[in-house]
């Protein structure tokens, strides 16, 4: 059975949060849409997004290290907020495991985001249902697109391919090898959610000669030797 | 988390209506057995209204916290997942089984115990219900432990029973002392079971961290920023935003206003005769037990606040 995921590599965000607007503008005029704001001139502005970039300082000075963390509805395997979902409003496809809320049965009762332990679901406040990312369900399967552009709008927007998408139940899909190949972790694995989206954990910092050889590019070397 | 008004008014109210219906459903089942006289139909009548008052007014309470009151009827469709789903279906057969129980009693139905039956059987199933909506989400760790339930059902079953005290003291004043009696002893079992909860709760530590919430070993980590300049339904529903002094005097407040202050009165108005104290025992454990539902909400902290930790 098909999991539709992100993985999300921690080594190449950039924190430019590309991936929060583009998914803000693509859904905005999509199928889930409007994603309303609240006050978005003012002074307190607040408003209705499904990704989010956070960015966090990791070790002490002068040893530290800046982490950029995109944060949105991770897809469990397990979702604690549809089962919980008193209308029935929240679901989980079997044809492909996106997590959705469906617009026209949700009341708005909050209970979801209650039990969502990764805080992924937003309240629409002017149109009172809850929301969230749905891996741009209605762009990825659309036949009038090109084939490059059937992906989710963040991973398009994503200037340094941060972003992968694709079937993580399929082991020769891109996102299970770079999960396989990158040690891919899954956010608070205590709980048993079993989310699909995984993240690749930041590598150590290399120097930059050892980088240099390592990508091939030393200048002193043809196809891998060293000049005669 | 955020405690909201209404689901705090819900949950009282509901349960003052259910204590209500198991106190009267108590006297009619010892007066069959000859324990104590019979009271009046007007006892149970009054009863059965005070509670049919209750548990609409926390039935109305319940739509103020919907973002689309007119869909709640959608909420009985997920029973087979859904505690809040069984709890939409449990609470209007309960308040019609009490409406019923009243009926009964006006008309002099005989079968009025085996209502009264039905209707504390929903009542036990309505506590269940209520509370594991609470208890089911394992890693909001302060409310995931069964004295969440014993709590509902022991605080529910003192207000009601002291509501019943009270109206027993205006309509049948032969029942008050024992009804006063019964709701000390409940009251003061709540006590103990609402302090093994705070004594547990106190000593509880988060699975979660924000290591393993961003999946980053490290032991220092700083966040620098939220993702949101003005914050966002994340940042204004799960945190209460009230001072650590606020939170503890709720606390306090609490443990005097639901069960020291009226075990005192209680125990005054078994040696006096007139209602007034017990009266005044209800208002305060009400007071009491509305303060203690919003301390079980703000307690509770979610994980999700892990990722905005300049707000915690």
């Amino acid at each position: 059975m098909k999991q539709l995921a992100l993985v999300i590599d921690l080594n190449v965000c950039v924190g430019c949060h590309a991936c929060a607007t583009s998914c803000k503008e693509w859904n905005t005029g999509g199928a889930a849409g409007p994603l309303t704001d609240q006050n978005p001139y003012g002074k307190d502005p607040s408003g209705t997004f499904f990704n989010r970039v956070q960015t966090y300082e990791v070790g002490e000075f002068p040893a530290t290290e800046t982490v950029h963390f995109p944060k949105s509805c991770l897809h469990c395997e397990d979702p604690p907020c549809v089962p919980v979902c008193p209308t029935g409003a929240s679901y989980k496809r079997a044809e492909d495991g996106i997590v959705l809320v469906d617009y026209d049965k949700c009341i708005g009762c909050k209970y979801c985001a209650w039990a969502c332990p990764y805080g992924a679901r937003e309240i629409d406040e002017q149109q009172q249902v809850m929301k969230k990312c749905t891996l741009c369900v209605d762009r990825i399967y659309d036949t009038a697109l090109p084939e490059s552009e059937r992906k989710p709008a963040c991973v398009i927007a994503c200037p340094t391919s941060a972003r992968l998408f694709g079937d993580v139940h399929d082991p020769a899909s891109d996102v299970s090898k770079a999960i396989a190949e990158h040690g891919g972790y899954a956010l608070m694995p205590e709980w048993g959610t079993r989310p699909a989206n995984q993240y690749l954990p930041k590598q150590p910092k290399q120097s930059v000669a050892a980088a240099t050889v390592a990508r091939g590019m030393d200048p002193r070397t043809i196809d891998g030797a060293m000049k005669p | 988390m955020n405690p909201a008004w209404s689901v705090i008014l819900l949950t009282t109210l509901i349960g003052l209506g259910q204590g209500l219906l198991l106190a009267m459903f108590g006297v009619e089942v010892a007066s069959r057995l000859a324990l104590t006289g019979a009271p009046a139909a007007v006892f149970y009548l009054a009863g059965s209204a005070l509670s049919v008052l209750c548990l609409g007014g926390g039935l109305l309470a319940s739509f103020f916290h919907l973002g689309h009151p007119e869909r709640a009827w959608r909420a009985a469709a997920m029973w087979r997942t859904s505690w809040l789903s069984r709890e939409v279906i449990v609470l209007p057969a309960f308040i019609a089984a009490v409406t019923a129980y009243g009926a009964a009693h006006f008309y002099g139905w005989s079968c009025s115990l085996w209502i009264g039956a039905t209707a504390a059987l929903l009542a036990i199933a309505l506590f269940i219900c209520t509370a594991m909506i609470y208890i089911c989400l394992k890693f909001l760790q302060e409310w995931h432990t069964p004295l969440t339930l014993v709590n509902f059902i022991l605080l529910g079953c003192a207000s009601g029973l002291l509501a019943a005290a009270v109206l027993a003291g205006f309509v049948w004043p032969l029942l008050m002392p024992a009804l006063a009696l019964v709701a000390g002893i409940v009251t003061a079992a709540a006590a103990v079971t609402r302090g093994m909860t705070l004594a547990r709760n106190a000593l509880l530590r988060p699975a979660s961290t924000l290591q393993s919430a961003i999946g980053i070993s490290d032991p220092k980590i700083a966040q620098k920023a939220q993702g949101a300049m003005g914050g966002s339904f994340n940042t204004r529903e799960f945190f209460h935003r009230r001072t650590l002094q606020f939170v503890r005097s709720a606390k306090w407040f609490f443990l005097t206003a639901a069960f020291a202050l009226p075990l005192l009165l209680i125990a005054l108005s078994l040696t006096a005769a007139p209602p007034r104290l017990l009266t005044l025992a209800f208002a305060v454990q009400f007071a009491g037990l509305l303060a203690e539902r919003w301390f079980f909400f703000a307690q509770a902290r979610h994980p999700q606040n892990l990722y905005y930790q300049v707000i915690s």
